[in-house]
């Protein structure tokens, strides 16, 4: 891409921001599908688990490690030590199992797709062919496709609705489908991997998520290959009450790149509902793993109701020397969001960075961050947060860096910026620092601010009102973290930073 | 096309008068300049046309083609055609300089009604009158006033001013901090700008300034009023005998 054209896209980039400030009603993605649903029963027991396997024709190993995730779970207890205050959850009175009932069977042509299913994918933005795809339409993946090629996969509540760009993807021996067919065609991967990063045993909810997790998506990239296309997971929780508990095992073998994007989005509900998703990432000698999130999940309305209640186990281990893996996150949505995606460096000369904007309006709470766990000698990671507090929502940034006695000459950098709208928000900063050998160095900076008052006006007396001056001043402050992110997902997080601030000031 | 009539402001926060009873008037193609000394309020005055949070006006009123300005929003002041080149350009980090100007004059189009500017229209424009100013390519991408220069900052007001096109302009200070060459550069700009329908006033200690950019009326303002108003010739009078004899005639 020549410098020009770089600009030109950068700037339609940038000005997407202001006119979706102009143009959206708030949250954009409130929509509900009417779909017709099959359920399994109300709360999770033993039974349920057996169901939601049997349901995914999973084989007996498969039914056994999620009971034995289950039976884990049962004794134990929900962490209350982040800076989080909602009702206790009752997990009894989630549904967790729902899928759109015109997947029972495969559909042969697009009329035979619930047509609210399409509906919901095109308000989603994802194009036409993959449309066509994701409904299962036999020959769609010979349609020629538009512009730049993303493979998508879409978990729709629980269940993968379809993965697009198969074929051309297989030719490169790269495999992105559904976890569940994952489990049914290439179990060996899966046995070796899965809980690998996050053991089942690891949190109250990785364990539950290991239990019932119904579906999500499943990447292998052989030795050697760079994946030759940005491959990327919808993830949205349609029906009421549903929790979505949708599990991602990524694969990098040695050598290989892929760049993985995962966008977010729940209709609005004044109840609140739980989502607690694991996702894990291998990635060997030479390999690079780049995680890019989009989360847009309801964040309740103006007066706190509803809302994604969203707990979040993410984990890279960078298993072979030299792997590199870079997590970017956007996270505007939720009523809470628990998220702290961690890499584990345990290859000499691995790297690891963490890019996050964290908003936070109205009355979210955002307890995130990230851990950076150095194992192996020059070891490198990098952490950029930029927290956004408005109304009377709290944003906590919680980030921890060890350095083990074996990761000689190794070296953090944080830098943790938050900016606050308005005077009833808050911002908070908690890192836990451990450095065990001498030869490692950990630097940390933070800055709380205010959104300055004469950055606005210089704005407005250019002719910009208060809000899109606002949205403008904010996206600068993101810019290091924009920037970061695929040029698609960066348009969508602009746009999405601006209307998560709506109402935020006047 | 402005007129200002006995303003008086004071700060909001604090008991102090500013402006004590200012009245001034910019026809039409006019250009007026505004010398005075330091502390007597001319950047306040600057400030509170364009809506500036921090003051109270007291008494007054100061109109835009007959529209009153201090009912306005500052955004509004900018749609319906007032400008402000900042004595002192405010940083923003992060935000592109040619993202802050599309999105400004975006703004004022839809404001007006009028159709946005195309992204091709845009750029064309940016980068002509930026080659004017001598303006780099690099300073457009590069993020508002950040790390610019003083003079640099001082160019890039004048590039926003000739990129919205606004019809009363006022320039505070811009000369200040300015080497010869750019002097010459804002002013070729400013006279660029010039004609029937646009007017200036332009805030200045310096009568270099109105060499090139020759004024129709010189104000000289002291303790928050306009104390005496004549020709160019005014300019030369401060530059040769300061403000001394101006303000002990003026009482
Ligand atoms: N926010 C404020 N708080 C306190 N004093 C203020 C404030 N704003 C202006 N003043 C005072 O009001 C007076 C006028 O200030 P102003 O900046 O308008 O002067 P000026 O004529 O532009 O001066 P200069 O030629 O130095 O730019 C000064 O005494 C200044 O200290
Ligand atoms: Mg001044």
């Amino acid at each position: 891409m020549t410098a020009t054209t770089d600009l030109d896209v950068r700037e339609g980039v940038d000005r997407e921001t202001v006119e979706t400030v102009q143009n959206m009603g708030s949250y954009k993605y409130g929509w509900d599908t009417e779909i017709e649903m099959e359920y399994a029963p109300k709360g999770v027991n033993e039974d349920i688990v057996r169901l939601i396997s049997e349901k995914n024709n999973e084989p007996e190993w498969m039914t056994e490690w999620r009971l034995a995730a289950y039976r884990r779970w049962v004794t134990m207890t929900e962490p209350k030590w982040a800076m989080l205050n909602y009702p206790e959850i009752d997990y009894q009175d989630q549904y967790y199992y729902a899928r759109p009932k015109s997947m029972e069977v495969k559909p042969k042509s697009l009329d035979e797709v619930d047509p609210k299913l399409l509906a919901t994918y095109d308000k989603l933005g994802i194009p036409l062919r993959e449309q066509m795809i994701l409904a299962g339409v036999e020959g769609a993946e010979a349609a020629p496709a538009e512009g730049r090629k993303v493979a998508v996969d879409a978990v729709f509540d629980s269940v993968s609705v379809g993965t697009t760009f198969k074929d051309e993807l297989a030719k490169a021996g790269v495999i992105f489908c559904s976890i569940s067919e994952a489990i049914r065609e290439h179990p060996e991967l899966v046995k070796k991997y899965l809980g690998s990063v996050v053991p089942q045993s690891d949190n109250y909810f990785a364990t539950l998520n290991s239990a019932v997790f119904s579906d999500g998506s499943f990447v292998y990239i052989p030795e050697g290959v760079r994946c030759p296309m940005e491959l990327s997971t919808y993830f949205r929780i349609n029906a009421e009450n549903t929790g979505q508990f949708e599990r991602t095992l990524i694969i990098a073998d040695k050598g290989s790149y892929v760049s993985y994007l995962e966008g977010c989005t729940a209709p609005k509900r004044d109840t609140n509902q739980l989502h607690a998703a694991v996702v894990e990432i291998v990635i060997l000698e030479d390999a690079e793993v780049k995680y890019s999130t989009v989360q847009n999940w309801f964040p309740g309305d103006e007066d706190g109701k509803g809302g994604i209640y969203n707990f979040v186990t993410k984990r890279a281990d960078c298993r072979g020397d030299r792997a590199k893996v870079m997590w970017t996150q956007v996270e505007t949505g939720s009523a809470i969001t628990w998220k702290y995606p961690s890499c584990i460096l345990r290859g000499n000369e691995s790297q690891g960075e963490f890019y996050s904007i964290a908003i936070a309006n109205n009355f979210q709470q955002a307890d995130t961050g990230t851990k950076m766990i150095h194992l192996g000698k020059n070891t490198r990671s990098r952490i950029v947060s930029k927290g956004i507090s408005a109304g009377q929502a709290q944003n906590t940034y919680r980030g921890l860096v060890t350095m083990h006695p074996r990761a000689t000459n190794s070296r953090n950098y944080t830098q943790c910026d938050s900016l606050l709208i308005g005077d009833k928000c808050g911002a908070h900063t908690v890192p836990y620092i451990e450095v065990k050998n001498t030869s490692s160095r950990v630097e940390h900076e933070a800055t709380t601010s205010k959104v300055d008052d004469d950055q606005l006006f210089y704005c407005r007396s250019r002719g910009m009102d208060e809000e899109e001056a606002v949205a403008l001043v904010v996206n600068g402050f993101c810019r290091e973290v924009l920037q970061a992110l695929p040029m698609e997902f960066a348009m969508e997080a602009q746009s999405l930073v601006a209307i998560s601030l709506e109402g935020s000031v006047g | 096309m402005l007129k200002i009539n006995n303003l008086h402001v004071k700060l909001e926060e604090e008991d102090k008068q500013i402006l004590k009873g200012l009245s001034l008037e910019v026809p039409a193609g006019q250009v007026h300049a505004i010398m005075g000394p330091n502390g007597s309020g001319k950047s306040t005055l600057s400030y509170v046309l364009s809506g500036r949070d921090g003051y109270e006006v007291t008494e007054g009123e100061a109109t835009l083609d007959g529209a009153s300005l201090l009912d306005m929003e500052p955004e509004e002041r900018a749609a319906a055609g007032l400008f402000l080149a900042f004595q002192y350009p405010v940083e923003i980090p992060g935000v592109g300089n040619m993202t802050f100007l599309r999105t400004a004059v975006n703004a004022q189009r839809k404001a007006r009604g009028e159709a946005e500017l195309s992204s091709g229209e845009f750029l064309k424009a940016v980068r002509a009158k930026a080659a004017e100013l001598q303006i780099s390519p690099d300073m457009l991408k590069r993020p508002v006033n950040v790390g610019f220069s003083g003079g640099e900052k001082k160019r890039n007001e004048i590039l926003q001013m000739a990129m919205l096109e606004p019809r009363m302009c006022i320039m505070d200070e811009t000369d200040s901090g300015l080497d010869v060459d750019a002097m010459r550069l804002v002013s070729d700009g400013v006279n660029a700008l010039r004609d029937a329908g646009r007017s200036f006033l332009v805030i200045t200690h310096y009568q270099r300034l109105l060499n090139h950019i020759q004024p129709d009326v010189v104000h000289i303002m002291a303790n928050g009023r306009i104390v005496k108003s004549g020709g160019p010739e005014l300019a030369l009078e401060v530059e040769e005998n300061g403000y001394g004899d101006l303000l002990a005639e003026a009482g």
